[in-house]
């Protein structure tokens, strides 16, 4: 559980759109990592880089390594189903499916690739699943209901619960709770500090302040202009990225003196 | 703070109470409620005795007092309430004109159907065939007065067992070729070209469909190969691009979303077709079939050419000749059984085309039903 993520000089290209070049950056395991930066600077795109999403999209490919606990994502013969299988994700909107009940959202990892699991393995795993993503108590009595009859924020919960599940090395979230409103996004907060004891978390924010509460790393990415790839500016601790970055695009974005 | 504002309301000497005015100024210029029925029963009149003058008719008579009624009450409207309401209450009764004109022929084919079809509709119309049914027999029973003998129990299941299997050929391959084009041939020529062929089919008039199947056949077991499954095929060449197009629309719209959620979760893309977005989808294509099997089952001429035409019950679509409803209402009109003696037959006809038309409205119910089971559940 919880590996170290080493990314090596990762150009990240849309067909032959350069979206991201040259990022180096090391995440430490059982750490929580936040990418900030500007709408279309490459940080959404860069995280789906590091659990091999990014080539689901069509002409979606990367130059360099990327390293989980030192085995290269990218290298020849790895499979990215067993790469999403170690990285877990969790997306901007909350996508629990339909057509399965809150129980079987969350044993979806497991039942969906057709692995058979016995009913009272499937309860103990629901049920731990469900309390780590601090959901349990809330949907304990209706398990068997829709998933998608729950509230926005439950659904994001429901969401990280049905990627812990899996039982991941790292988990990815896409900023989580854009969709969210101010308690269910505390709520969330709380729940991304205590997933730091088990996962490497990485997390895409757009709010500052999330970033400075959950993070204990902060990576700044900025764009030179439209067409431009985006970059990595700067990379450090959470407090010194807001107290004292040490470049000046990083200080004007963090003080709100952007552009 | 109470207190103020009722010593701020007596110093200037306004009553809390608002006084009561009978009309209400923002509500003034409008016709009331019973105006547009004086209006309707106004135009029947002056219809009716228009009509009169011109010699009556029930047609006549309804089309001038409608235009009678549109052109009075959009003037009225505009007179009394402006012009933007009398627009709107033109556009309006249009509408509602275009809407009685569209359900005229649905109403009287039905009534005609049933008007027709009811007296030869009964058991054993339903439970009996053709076989042994010659002229003479009916000759007999227009003689004697009896109730017509024999029924369409062969076309019944003629018709049964050659959409059976056309579906059975259909969507398989209709749902795996609009799950190639959604999920894998995203931008591919290959696609491209599927899409523009299944277009093309979707043009195919029946009777060649019918031809093609019949030659295809014919070419494998010789020239008088004619059975149910050969109707099956012909049929199948005119559903499956109903069926693909109907599965693929279904399909694009399945959230993107969830086929992420499935890959983050290290789900493989054939089990995420399998397990996420088919049966997210699957309500919608469950009523498209059903709607192509609706589409295909009042066939006729694709019939007539590849399985023939029975008067017994065969149950085997791989051997011998077969009818269906259509080619049997079209045989029992254009060929009646005692050409002296049409009466039994006409009726026949009448009931079979009574009782299509109630196996295509079950299997629309049907694709309903099937639709809101397979529906995503809601609940809290």
């Amino acid at each position: 559980m919880a590996k170290r993520i080493d990314v090596n000089d990762l150009n990240v290209y849309y067909s032959k759109f350069l979206a991201v070049e040259g990022v180096s950056i090391n995440i430490e395991p059982k750490s929580v990592t936040a990418f900030i930066g500007p709408s279309g600077c490459g940080k959404s795109t860069f995280l789906r880089t590091l659990n091999r999403m990014h080539e689901v999209i069509p002409g979606g490919r990367v130059e360099g390594q990327v390293l989980l606990d030192g085995d290269d994502l990218y290298a020849p013969g790895v499979d990215p189903v067993t790469v999403r299988s170690q990285i877990g994700m969790v997306f901007q909107r909350p996508n629990p499916f339909p057509t399965m009940s809150i129980k079987d959202n969350v044993l979806a990892g497991v039942k969906l690739n057709g692995n058979k699991i016995s009913r009272s393995d499937a309860e103990d795993l629901v049920e731990k699943s469900l309390r780590g993503a601090n959901l349990w108590n809330e949907v304990k009595d209706r398990l068997d209901k829709p998933g998608s009859g729950l509230s926005g924020g439950q659904q994001q919960r429901l969401c990280i619960a049905r990627t812990i599940a899996v039982k991941p090395d790292v988990i990815l979230m896409d900023e989580p709770c854009s969709a969210l409103d101010p308690i269910s996004t505390l709520a969330i907060e709380d729940l991304i500090n205590e997933l730091k004891d088990d996962f490497t978390v990485v997390i895409v924010t757009h709010n500052m302040q999330q970033a400075a509460r959950v993070s204990d790393k902060t990576a700044f990415f900025n764009i030179a202009g439209t067409g431009k790839p985006g970059k990595l500016i700067e990379f450090n601790d959470t407090t010194a990225i807001f107290s004292n970055p040490e470049q000046k695009a990083t200080e004007d974005y963090v003080s709100g003196r952007f552009g | 703070m109470s207190a103020t504002t009722t010593n701020a309301r007596h110093s200037t000497g306004n009553s809390p109470v608002p006084p009561v005015r009978k009309r209400n100024s923002l509500a003034k210029g409008k016709l009331p409620k019973w105006a547009i029925w004086a209006i309707a029963a106004g135009s029947i009149i002056i219809g009716a005795a228009a009509s009169t003058l011109t010699g009556f008719s029930i047609a006549a008579f309804a089309i001038y007092s409608a235009i009678i009624f549109l052109v009075a009450a959009s003037v009225i409207t505009t007179v009394v309430e402006g012009k933007r309401r009398g627009t709107n209450a033109m556009w309006t009764y249009l509408i509602y004109a275009a809407f009685i004109v569209a359900l005229i022929p649905l109403a009287s084919v039905l009534y005609t159907v049933l008007e027709k079809g009811l007296p030869g509709l009964n058991g054993h119309f339903l439970f009996t065939s053709m076989n042994g049914v010659t002229g003479a027999v009916d000759n007999q029973g227009v003689e004697n007065g009896t109730p017509v003998v024999g029924g369409a129990y062969h076309a019944v299941m003629g018709t049964l067992l050659i959409t059976l299997w056309a579906t059975l050929i259909s969507v398989p391959v209709g749902m795996l070729t609009a799950v190639y084009l959604v999920e894998y041939g995203q931008g591919k020529t290959l696609s491209k070209a599927i899409t523009f062929f299944v277009d093309v089919m979707t043009g195919i008039p029946s009777i060649v469909a019918g031809l093609f199947a019949a030659a295809f056949f014919g070419m494998i077991l010789g020239p008088s190969a004619r059975m149910g499954i050969v109707a099956a095929v012909a049929l199948s060449v005119l559903m499956i691009p109903t069926v693909v197009r109907s599965t693929e629309e279904m399909l694009k719209i399945v959230p993107n979303e969830l086929r992420e959620a499935s890959f983050a979760l290290g789900v493989r893309r054939w089990r995420t077709i399998l397990k996420v977005v088919v049966p997210t989808a699957i309500s919608g294509i469950a009523s498209g079939v059903t709607l192509a099997i609706a589409r295909v089952i009042g066939e006729t001429a694709p019939i007539l050419v590849t399985a023939g035409i029975a008067s017994n019950i065969n149950m085997n679509v791989f051997a011998n000749w077969m009818s269906t409803l259509p080619t049997f209402i079209y045989y029992q009109i254009m060929n009646p059984t005692s050409p002296t003696n049409v009466d039994p037959s006409v009726q026949r006809a009448w009931a079979a085309a009574l009782l299509l038309i109630l196996m295509v409205m079950a299997l629309n119910l049907i694709a309903r039903l099937v639709a809101s089971i397979f529906a995503p559940k809601k609940g809290r």
